[in-house]
């Protein structure tokens, strides 16, 4: 037994500093492979094997719904369908309307709020952080509530209405109508990410040093004038980015459309990527749908790598 | 115009990222623009070859 346990305790002595050696032994570039190891296989895994997968199937006729049919290859049908396809067009059209007037409403709003939060005024934190509110909520909570403030009778948006314009508030529906629906997911929309923009807006703003007023003051220029030739010019890099990385997130936007109005009345707020969840979930036209990801994903791709451009831009100053 | 033409014949990263970024620009405004069907059946190409081309110019020496 006490020759037993003295063996062990030799071995283990032995054994130790050997694998203490031995990892010592690995080079540098070894001991980096070994931590991003688990990283990279986790990214092929959950990024580039989707990715690849998704393109195989856009030149299939794949359903997912019936997994047992025989794949047969169908060349870029699917591709030449999408870009003739009257309907999918609306969609980007319904998809451009969304996307330019939140980032026209987000940007003038959040410059304008970033410009007057950067003037210090007193309580300036204790606004900033109620303005941030908004940007904090689940996209699910903000369509939710928006759906009840938007209710025809009971809604708080159409008594507001009521209020300043005089007409009943039942009378008209935000989200049942076709002309107003489109307009009340932008609102929504500027609601949540306005504050988002102002951040950006607010580190451009804070990014100017004072001494460039201060010459300014002492060359007897206007308010107005520091404002289109300093302000504005130097914060322009900032607002590039927000408007850049705003235009990426409402290319892609699907949450808060599909709680809000589902792609309806009809069709008129179907942006790209309701019709995608439709062709993929609805029609179970897997392939086709795929082929529709495939086109918005270069679109988003394309767009990140200008704002990737735009990015370093703003790092170099 | 030659002078233009030279930037871009040394194979600098500045102006043919510039030159990218405009491609991919046009291609997703014919993506989503309302006039003509025939701009956004080209869209896909002209994002896919200005994506293309912005990742291989990115290689390029500054």
């Amino acid at each position: 037994m006490t020759m037993a346990s003295t063996e062990e305790g030799t071995l283990r002595r032995i054994t130790a500093p050997a694998r203490t050696r031995r990892i010592r032994g690995l080079s540098d570039k070894a001991i980096a492979w070994a931590f991003i190891a688990p990283t990279m296989v986790l990214l092929l895994a959950i990024n580039i094997f989707p990715l690849i997968w998704t393109i195989y199937l856009s030149f299939t006729n794949y359903q997912a719904n019936r997994p047992n049919r025989p794949i047969t290859y169908v060349g870029t049908k699917w591709y030449r369908d999408i870009l003739g396809s009257p309907d999918v067009w609306a969609a980007m059209q319904a998809t451009a309307h969304f996307v330019f007037w939140t980032i026209l409403l987000q940007t003038l709003i959040g410059f304008g709020l970033a410009y007057l939060i950067d003037r210090k005024f007193r309580g300036h934190a204790f606004w900033t952080t109620i303005i941030l509110v908004p940007m904090m909520l689940s996209p699910a909570v903000v369509g939710n509530f928006w759906k009840f403030l938007y209710q025809p009778q009971i809604g708080l948006f159409n008594s507001i209405v009521s209020f300043f314009t005089g007409i009943e508030p039942s009378s008209f529906e935000m989200l049942g109508s076709v002309n107003l629906s489109p307009w009340s997911i932008i609102i929504v929309d500027t609601w949540m990410w306005t504050p988002y923009v102002m951040l950006i807006c607010l580190a451009g703003l804070r990014s100017i040093p004072d001494y460039i007023y201060e010459a300014a003051e002492v060359d007897r220029a206007s308010l107005w004038r520091q404002f289109w030739s300093i302000t504005l010019p130097m914060a322009l890099p900032f607002i590039m980015l927000a408007v850049l990385f705003r235009g990426i997130e409402n290319f892609k936007m699907f949450d808060m459309v599909n709680l809000l109005t589902g792609g309806g009345p009809g069709s008129t707020t179907e942006v790209a990527s309701i019709t995608l969840k439709r062709e993929a979930f609805e029609k179970w036209r897997t392939g086709y749908s795929s082929a529709f990801a495939i086109i918005l994903f270069v679109a988003v791709f394309g767009l990140a790598n200008i704002y990737v451009k735009a990015l370093n831009r703003v790092k170099q100053r | 115009m030659s002078d233009l033409l030279n930037r871009f014949m040394r194979f600098r990263r500045g102006p043919w990222e510039n030159l990218a970024t405009l491609v991919i620009a046009a291609g997703v405004l014919m993506l989503m623009q309302p006039l003509s069907l025939t701009l956004y059946t080209w869209s896909f190409a002209t994002m896919l070859a200005g994506t293309v081309m912005f990742v291989i110019v990115s290689k390029f020496p500054e």
